[in-house]
């Protein structure tokens, strides 16, 4: 079962497309070193100062901040860290939507009622306004919190799209077979019902994925995640701070964006394509 | 009724959550923003300081209970307390100032993006194997994946500063009043143009997806082939047999949709420096005005909670199903 959707997933276009965006992205992340011409911070070489808000140029492809640093290299650098929280929160967020989704969905009774009532709670309080209020009031700044309230706000509708599939799973024949074999709970709902529902996890991931990139990207331009990491979210904040717009330094603001978007893209087209696998008449006739 | 009531009470409860988390939250932060914060303003009038210690539950004698207790009962006289940054302005007049721009610019461009969204999706999803259909489909699967505010940013620079047709930002010109009547009008519609494009586009990708998808699978129902063997327009299979039947979910998503697309919104307005709720709240984060961030996410919170009641009415009325009661 994980093999044929695997199977399906190289094989269609959209997908095979999304899977070669995001390698691209993880490479530049894992030879940033490689890759970028200077370091994320370095404002100077052998030749001296680096020329502060330079315009594109052969030395500094996509110029130069306000600071002097190499806006080329911040971009490349800042793959990593963008990459890496949009990642794990996604991952976290996942494993508490898949968990408690499971455990409602299989168990029933007052443990559903009570899992399915938080998770209609967290639907409908606004994730973003919620996740501003939090970040205003944490006065250690940094990575680690960012990925902990982003996954922690996140997970619900996934909870909630898991639920409903392992509620119907449950009705399934091979499912009470295992039940009047005698298998423990805990054996079925892995064994039997996990496989079944791999394409809404990895649905579910993708999603929270694009989620927790863009929340990100959102609470750093407004200041409130550690600006002197180099991420693409505090790339726009310092654009915006010093007023790249009004300058005309496209080469500052539009690079990050660009980068968020494609990344989101990648995700959005595996998204589609699992979407596609495993709903067949949504798939091409 | 019985599922009106349900609702009606579901609502209520919500509201409480939301209510109760914006209590807990300055009590259960590490680090103790509030008494930074309070011994940060400690310059003010004796009133303000109790009112202020009081709503962050600093240095008082009273449990936490019974500060919960006072707290909602400030609430319900519509007590938000003083806004820090618009000292003493009191938080509930400076947020109303602001709704109204929120309220219009969302409420228009949201509408906008729903009806052009779900337009262009019962086509893609109608003629779902053509070329256009994909490329469609790919720009707003592209589109989609942007933040609003660099969206918005982008605009901007389009369109305000290399070719300065649109203002740069705000909601009308300076020195230009409500009195001046049709004058006014045309400068808000002048200045709301590029944060409304910006939400309207960013936006209307979701709706499209969700109604193609829809559209779809009730393609493939029987009840089509029955349309199509009796000879029916295309038109009418289209349009009541299809889309009729695809635009449920998309009704029922919306209040869901609605809290990310006041996500996106707030940032767009911190782009533009629109004068709305979204613009606030950057300013009240810069200036860690505390009442006014949390009386901006219980608005919010509000808005969404009432949209999701009111959607589920309307799907009351729209599905047979649901009224009789036979499915939630």
């Amino acid at each position: 079962m994980i093999k044929n959707t695997l199977i399906l997933f190289i094989e269609n276009k959209k997908a095979l497309l999304g899977a070669v965006i995001l390698l691209l992205f993880i490479l530049l992340g894992l030879f940033a070193r490689v890759i970028a011409p200077y370091g994320p911070k370095q404002d100077s070489d052998i030749n001296g100062k680096f020329p502060l808000m330079s315009q594109p140029c052969r030395q500094h492809l996509l110029g130069t901040t306000h600071a002097g640093h190499d806006i080329f290299s911040r971009l490349i650098y800042g793959t990593r860290v963008t990459l890496s929280v949009g990642l794990i929160a996604g991952i976290i967020s996942t494993f508490i939507a898949l968990t408690l989704g499971m455990i409602s969905g299989y168990m029933k009774g007052y443990v559903d009622d009570i899992i399915s009532f938080i998770t209609n709670v967290f639907l409908v309080i606004p994730s973003l306004p919620l996740v501003i209020v939090i970040a205003s009031y944490i006065t250690i700044k940094g990575i680690f919190p960012i990925i902990l309230i982003l996954s922690l706000t996140d997970w619900a509708w996934g909870a909630r799209v898991v639920r409903a599939q392992v509620l119907s799973m449950g009705e399934r024949e091979f499912v009470k077979a295992a039940e009047v074999l005698g298998e423990r709970s805990i054996v079925i709902v892995f064994r039997e019902i996990f496989p079944n529902i791999i394409s809404l996890v990895m649905a579910t991931f993708f999603t929270s994925t694009i989620a927790a990139i863009i929340g990100e990207a959102t609470l750093e331009f407004i200041g409130l995640g550690n600006v002197s990491t180099v991420t693409w979210g505090t790339m726009l904040f310092w654009a915006q701070n010093n007023a790249a717009l009004l300058f005309g330094a496209w080469w500052w603001f539009l690079p990050p964006g660009l980068f968020i978007g494609l990344l989101g893209t990648s995700f959005a087209l595996m998204n589609f394509a699992i979407d596609e696998i495993s709903n067949p008449k949504i798939r091409k006739r | 009724m019985k599922f009106f009531l349900r609702k009606f009470f579901w609502f209520l409860f919500a509201l409480l959550v939301a209510v109760t988390i914006n209590f807990g939250l300055p009590r259960m932060m590490p680090g103790d923003p509030a008494s930074i914060l309070v011994d940060r303003l400690s310059g003010l009038d004796d009133h303000s300081m109790d009112a202020i210690r009081a709503a962050f539950g600093v240095d008082t004698d009273k449990s936490i209970f019974r500060q919960y207790l006072d707290y909602l009962a400030n609430l319900a006289r519509g007590d938000l307390g003083v806004s820090i940054s618009n000292y003493p302005l009191r938080v509930w007049d400076v947020l109303s100032k602001a709704m109204p721009w929120t309220i219009g610019l969302m409420g228009i461009a949201s509408l906008l993006s729903f009806i052009m969204g779900t337009t262009i999706g019962i086509m893609v999803g109608w003629k779902r194997d053509t070329k256009l259909s994909s490329t469609v489909l790919g720009l707003f699967l592209f589109i989609r994946s942007f933040p609003y505010f660099w969206f918005g940013l982008i605009l901007v620079y389009f369109f305000a500063f290399r070719n300065p047709l649109l203002p740069l930002g705000g909601a009308h010109d300076v020195g230009v009043f409500t009195k001046d009547g049709w004058g006014f009008v045309k400068s808000v519609l002048y200045h709301g143009l590029l944060p409304g494009l910006t939400i309207t586009i960013s936006s209307m990708g979701y709706w499209m997806l969700t109604i193609r998808n829809n559209m779809i699978n009730v393609l493939a129902e029987d009840y089509i082939t029955v349309a199509k063997a009796k000879g029916l327009s295309p038109y009418q299979i289209k349009f009541q047999y299809a889309a009729r039947n695809a635009i449920l979910p998309s009704v029922s998503g919306f209040a869901m949709a609605l809290g990310f697309i006041i996500g996106g919104s707030l940032l767009t307005e911190m782009v533009f420096s629109y004068p709305g709720i979204g613009f606030m709240l950057y300013q009240a984060v810069q200036e860690q005005d505390y009442p006014l961030i949390q009386a901006i996410f219980l608005f919010i919170a509000l808005s969404v909670m009432v949209a999701n009641f009111l959607s589920d009415m309307v799907i009351m009325i729209l599905d047979p199903r649901v009224r009789d009661g036979k499915q939630q």
